[in-house]
């Protein structure tokens, strides 16, 4: 913050003689080009102005070399240092002045290694590109932006990610000292708090004002982060503090970094979990954002299976295998019939056990009812209890349920499991073995609906979005696939129609439904696939690229593999029908305009050259396709392109949902 | 009238979509204009085939008296259609495009749906 070493200032007074001599030098040489072109510049002409610093001290005799070096090691290699500590892999970022010292020493000081700086033309991206790495790695990556405008710009990525609950180091430059920082734009681009731009987003933020400040503020920051539940935290870097030089190395030190073990569940509450599960009749299992990694769908899959119940796969996460018998299809139903209910780490549990029907009635407020018999227990297991803020409203309308744990499911688990056995007796096993077969009949013949139902529209043009998900997955099957993104237009035929048995194979969407996401961010986790052998695949559609498209040259300068499929609709299909809605209600027809769908929710006229846009920023790719006979050729050789390293795009034109 | 004219040469350059690719050459044109036209194919896809926002209507299509009153009355998800917006005559076109929908084929035949 204050710039306070006497070294320092004195090379910054040097800083700024040097830069009047340039200034003083170039005006003199623009002057003279400008008053005589090819004469001779010494020729010295009577004036009226002032003389300037640099003709006084020729004329005097004290014109000094200027020097901008600092001696010894800037702050910012230290930060360096502290960075490095943690293996974060990468810094996704546009660049900056704010943090220009950082940048210097990360790419010259740090080797540009563990973080790499990968360069992002939108701070959205920026922030996007670490959401996905995460979800593909389980590894936290660090976005690096200017203060003001380019935390601005990032602020819908972050909502995503404090939504999705993903930890991402976020940094921002500003420079706070009002009397020295430099006037104009870098100015224009500080501000007393930049977090406050992200403070009701982010799980922790702080502005360190000395080094070591910052080296404590950053390890605590990681560690909030990634403590579930997780989300972004974000620390303001003063440019000051940043280049400044390192006063007293041997007193600075960096803090070990020690991961906390999450927030576990009530054992007590949980034996009494457990005996609700062995005697209930009908119960139900929901996970949401359960499963960070194959142990947690390990467990969910033991302790399903020790009692025979239904798991409902909510789509923010990949919780549980499609390829179980005991993977239920119709929610709905389930819950109608459950007498218990176990949440794990539900979104929003309201909307998991009630309805809410978009129509008219109540003064177009919709109707609400329940989707449940009224005895039902609920039980929730939820570590965003632990965490929750007031603005933004992510935590959802208030439901009451009768076992409430402000704990991390997936750490709850092994213990929830070992009661579980314990309170299971042979009669209640009888049961259980009767229950998996009815499920195992439900499930095949939900398969053989899917099929039926998948094989409508099968030859139709735009393409189907099930035929689309088919095409892609007879694609990519024969590899260790990733599916890093797919739209919500697609119907949720990626979970239908591609067996996803690993938890890799599926990582949720944005978190908040904010546009601009899916592009970048299943760069980012093609990024980290890519490191982990695994082939990533994304289904793009349309609006959400048209946010993010620049996203798409960072994938071809970084050479990240990643094939991007598009669902192109032609329109904001969501608003489309929202339109369409009111307009039906209010009994009026919807005035189309020029194109299919309601005025202002159609990207039509012109149509949107996706290939030839991807191409223009390095990528491979080909289309619109809009016969579906087209498509497995070009897949396939899409295929080999991203397996020799390269990213590739077709885009699609589909049918709307 | 020159929005009504509009929203005709957008349906016939939407239908077209659904002519050049999709469906049977006994199709009802007209019914496929009017089915785009008045937006059924934004949840229920341009043959009829379903998705997340609205079930399948083609090919098991229901018997048009129960279409028209289901249309008209709808008080769920699906918007009611009244006479003001969906003149009777043209529902029944629509009911004829769906009508004209062919069954699809076995998914027992489909490769990619027995991957």
């Amino acid at each position: 913050m204050a710039r306070k070493d006497a070294r320092l200032d004195v090379n910054r007074r040097k800083f700024l003689a040097g830069a009047a001599v340039a200034g003083a030098a170039t005006t003199l040489t623009n002057g003279a080009q400008a008053a005589s072109p090819g004469a001779a510049a010494n020729k010295r002409l009577p004036s009226a102005v002032m003389p300037t610093a640099y003709q006084i001290a020729t004329e005097t005799g004290n014109l000094r070399e200027p020097t901008t070096q600092i001696t010894g090691r800037p702050n910012s290699d230290f930060m360096v240092d502290v960075i490095k500590s943690l293996k974060i892999d990468y810094c996704y970022s546009n660049p900056a002045s704010s943090f220009r010292a950082l940048h210097e020493s990360m790419i010259n000081y740090g080797s540009n290694k563990m973080p790499e700086f990968i360069t992002c033309m939108h701070e959205e991206s920026s922030v996007a590109m670490c959401h996905g790495y995460f979800k593909a790695t389980g590894k936290p990556q660090m976005a690096l932006m200017h203060g003001t405008v380019g935390l601005q710009h990032a602020c819908m990525a972050v909502y995503n990610a404090w939504a999705d609950r993903v930890p991402i180091i976020l940094v921002g430059g500003t420079d706070l000292d009002a009397a020295k920082r430099p006037p104009g734009v870098p100015t224009l681009h500080s501000a007393q708090d930049i977090n406050a731009l992200v403070r009701d987003f982010t799980k922790w933020d702080d502005q360190p004002v000395s080094l070591q400040h910052f080296a404590q503020s950053f390890v605590r920051a990681y560690k909030y982060a990634m403590t579930p539940p997780h989300g972004p935290v974000m620390i303001a870097l003063d440019a000051g503090v940043q280049q400044e030089g390192i006063k007293d190395a041997k007193s600075l030190y960096t803090p070990k970094y020690i991961a906390a073990s999450p927030p576990h569940a009530d054992p007590a509450a949980l034996r009494e979990v457990a005996k609700l599960l062995v005697n209930a009749q009908n119960p139900v299992i929901i996970a949401d954002r359960c499963a960070r990694t194959q142990a947690g769908i390990d467990s969910l899959v033991q302790l399903a299976e020790l009692i025979q119940a239904p798991v409902v796969n909510r789509p923010n996460r990949m919780n549980f295998p499609n390829t179980h018998h005991l993977r239920a299809g119709n929610a709905a139903s389930l819950i109608r019939n459950a007498d218990v209910i176990l949440g794990l780490e539900l979104t929003d549990f309201w909307a998991t056990v009630n309805g809410w029907v978009d129509n008219g009635d109540h003064d177009g407020h919709g109707i609400n009812e329940t989707r449940m018999k009224q005895d039902t227990k609920l039980i929730h297991i939820n570590s965003v209890e632990l965490n929750t803020k007031s603005n933004l409203q992510d935590f959802q309308r208030f439901q009451p349920v009768d076992i409430l744990m402000p704990a991390d499911a997936q750490a709850s688990l092994p213990l929830l499991i070992d009661f579980v056995k314990s309170a299971i007796t042979s009669e209640r096993r009888t049961v259980f073995e009767q229950r998996g077969a009815a499920l195992r009949k439900a499930y095949a013949q939900a398969r053989e609906r899917s099929r039926q139902a998948a094989a409508l529209g099968w030859d139709a043009g735009p393409v189907s979005t099930a035929r689309l998900v088919s095409e892609i997955y007879g694609a990519v099957k024969d590899l260790d696939w990733a599916l890093v993104n797919a739209s919500n237009g697609v119907s949720g035929w990626q979970h239908r129609l591609m067996p996803m048995d690993k938890h890799y194979r599926w990582i949720g969407g944005s978190g908040a439904a904010g546009l601009g996401y899916g592009a970048p961010a299943s760069i980012g986790a093609a990024h980290g696939n890519n490191s982990l052998g695994r082939f990533s695949v994304s289904i793009q559609s349309d609006g959400d690229l048209m946010f993010t498209p620049s996203a798409l040259w960072t994938a071809a300068h970084h050479n990240i593999p990643l094939l991007s499929v598009m669902h192109n609709n032609r329109g904001y299909h969501q608003e489309v029908m929202h339109v369409q809605r009111l307009s039906n209600r209010r009994n009026r027809v919807a005035s189309l305009g020029k194109t299919m769908g309601p005025i202002g929710t159609s990207i039509e006229g012109p149509d949107v050259d996706y290939a030839s846009l991807a191409k223009s920023m390095g990528w491979w790719s080909a289309g619109p396709l809009k016969d579906p006979a087209e498509l497995g050729s070009v897949l396939k050789k899409a295929v080999q392109v991203v397996q020799a390293g390269e990213p590739a795009l077709i885009d699609v034109w589909t049918q709307p949902r | 009238m020159r929005v009504v004219s509009s929203r005709f040469a957008l349906a016939a350059i939407a239908a077209g979509l659904v002519l050049g690719f999709g469906a049977g050459a006994s199709a009802s044109e007209k019914g496929k204009q009017l089915f785009v036209k008045n937006g059924c194919w934004q949840c229920h896809g341009f043959v009829g085939q379903g998705g997340v926002a609205g079930p399948a209507l083609a090919p098991n299509v229901m018997p048009v008296e129960a279409m028209s009153s289901f249309v008209r009355n709808s008080n769920r998800a699906m918007p009611p259609y009244r006479e003001a917006v969906l003149p009777e005559a043209d529902l029944k076109e629509i009911h004829a495009y769906l009508t004209s929908i062919p069954k699809p084929a076995d998914p027992k035949s489909i490769p990619l749906l027995n991957q």
